[in-house]
């Protein structure tokens, strides 16, 4: 299984670099959205300000935004050419196929993620400490994205308005991780990490949930998308 | 398959119309005990007469939910898989959907008044509204085309992955709030109103006029189901029957409108154009 998801991500990370989908489009996209709260919330910026204050939810939401094209960039990979029939038929544990494209789609938005939070350090004017607390609820939080995410996209492949059916199937659904995030970055942020602990627990519980469930679930699920 | 497999006619058995008369008889008796026989509270005032209404609404939308996953579940284990429970959980889950809307209506008109605003922030609240757009996902991946056991099956796990999320987000809603403050709206049940008397025995009833409503209306989306699955199936063998009798060359002619009146007649669908005032009703 882990070698299929290997395989798998190895294949979407290769197609991404080559297509520089991701980084000439989903990353422009995620910072015109920093720049849009930024005009939306501005201009007063520096301690105090709107958009100092409410930089982790910002910040947050920008990768919601991102996660939904990064998931639909991957299925959109498995649309064309029959890709997706190539899937099927590969003999790949689909339990691994799901793991591979929810590890690459984490990657990418991990590295997104590194520089969409110096974006909103510089242009909102807030200092990041506590960088290990960051750390630590990027990468969870991110893994019950995606998570999620592939396991909507899969889900919607099938649909023919699918680029609208899965933002309204995955926002609602990861309504949590929005606010456990925030939470997590706003207490980081604001110099006092660790004292609303169980965020983190609740990521991680989520992120369990939605991988063991897309572990299960995924097969049946490509197998008539 | 039970009710919906062999509709009879186009309004549904004897058993349901008298479903939905006592239905309608609960819901006539609950607007007027609530409305003129109950008396005002004596803090809310008229405002209490809201009691009769949403906490019902709100019971029946739980009560819909459940089966729905419930009925997911029964379609997902092997042993009881059958389309029923795909109809039986699609059904529920539309009807839970429109109480979920209306328990958001009622609490935002009872809120206004009570509170002093429509919306807060409550966790029982924000995780109704989110449940509310969960579940329209879900109806929308229903809608999703294919082959009718694909589509059943994958309806049944998005119910499930749905239905997984929802003490996540009641739980992560109730820490974000008590961060910031504890809860300051009481159940307006349990909380701030004494029921006595008569106004127990209106709420009451309204509990059961409503459980009512709920399976009288589940009732027949579920026969509606049946039919559309039905007219899936049978809508087939008539464009073959409608091909072949084509095929034969101009003397089976004649006969090509008797013979789909026959398929009509036996998969119990009157005609394409008696679907719509069903589905009013």
């Amino acid at each position: 299984m882990l070698r299929d998801a290997w395989l798998v991500a190895g294949k979407d990370l290769r197609i991404e670099v080559r297509s520089k989908v991701a980084l000439g489009q989903v990353a422009p996209f995620a910072f015109v959205v920093v720049l849009l709260f930024g005009l939306a919330l501005g201009p007063a910026v520096g301690r105090g300000s709107v958009l100092s204050a409410a930089a982790p939810g910002l910040f947050w939401v920008a990768v919601l935004l991102a996660t939904v094209l990064a998931v639909q960039r991957s299925f959109a990979v498995e649309a064309a050419d029959g890709a997706a029939d190539g899937l099927r038929l590969s003999g790949l544990d689909p339990a691994g196929v799901f793991l591979g494209k929810a590890a690459a789609v984490a990657g990418q938005l991990l590295v997104l993620e590194l520089f969409l939070a110096a974006a909103v350090s510089l242009v909102y004017d807030r200092h990041l400490s506590a960088l290990v607390v960051l750390a630590a609820s990027c990468v969870t939080a991110t893994i019950g994205l995606v998570a999620a995410g592939v396991l909507y996209g899969v889900v919607s492949m099938g649909a023919r308005q699918r680029e609208t059916l899965l933002p309204l199937l995955f926002f609602p659904l990861v309504a949590p991780i929005l606010l456990g995030a925030t939470k997590l970055w706003g207490e980081a942020l604001a110099g006092a990490p660790g004292r609303g602990s169980g965020w983190l627990e609740l990521l991680g519980a989520f992120a369990v949930a939605y991988c063991a469930i897309g572990v299960v679930a995924f097969g049946p699920l490509l197998e008539e998308a | 398959m039970s009710p919906g497999a062999g509709p009879g006619g186009g309004r549904g058995t004897a058993v349901l119309r008298v479903l939905g008369l006592l239905g309608l008889v609960g819901v006539v008796a609950t607007v007027w005990l609530g409305l003129w026989v109950t008396p005002p509270d004596r803090f809310m005032g008229n405002l209490v007469r809201l009691l009769y209404l949403h906490p019902a609404i709100a019971w029946v939308m739980y009560i819909a939910y459940g089966i729905a996953f419930l009925s997911s579940l029964l379609y997902l284990w092997p042993r009881t898989r059958a389309l029923a429970w795909d109809r039986l959980a699609g059904a529920s889950s539309e009807v839970g959907v429109v109480f979920t809307g209306l328990t958001l209506v009622t609490g935002s008109i009872w809120g206004r008044p009570t509170w002093g605003v429509w919306w807060t922030w409550d966790p029982l609240l924000t995780t109704t509204a989110l449940l509310f757009v969960l579940y329209l996902g879900y109806l929308a991946v229903r809608q999703i085309p294919g082959e009718r056991e694909a589509r059943a099956r994958r309806s049944a796990i998005a119910a499930l992955v749905a239905f997984v999320d929802v003490p996540i987000v009641y739980f992560s809603v109730l820490w974000w709030r008590s961060l910031h403050q504890p809860p300051t709206v009481d159940d307006p049940v349990t909380g701030k109103t004494y029921v006595h008397g008569s106004m127990a025995w209106t709420l009451l009833l309204s509990f059961v006029a409503l459980t009512l409503v709920y399976a009288w209306l589940l009732a027949h989306r579920y026969r509606l189901a049946a039919l559309a699955d039905l007219e899936e199936g049978e809508g087939l063998e008539l464009a073959i029957a409608e091909r072949r009798a084509e095929a034969g060359g101009v003397p089976a002619r004649g006969e090509e409108p008797a013979g789909a009146d026959l398929v009509g007649a036996a998969a119990g669908v009157p005609d394409p154009g008696a679907r719509g005032p069903g589905a009013g009703r």
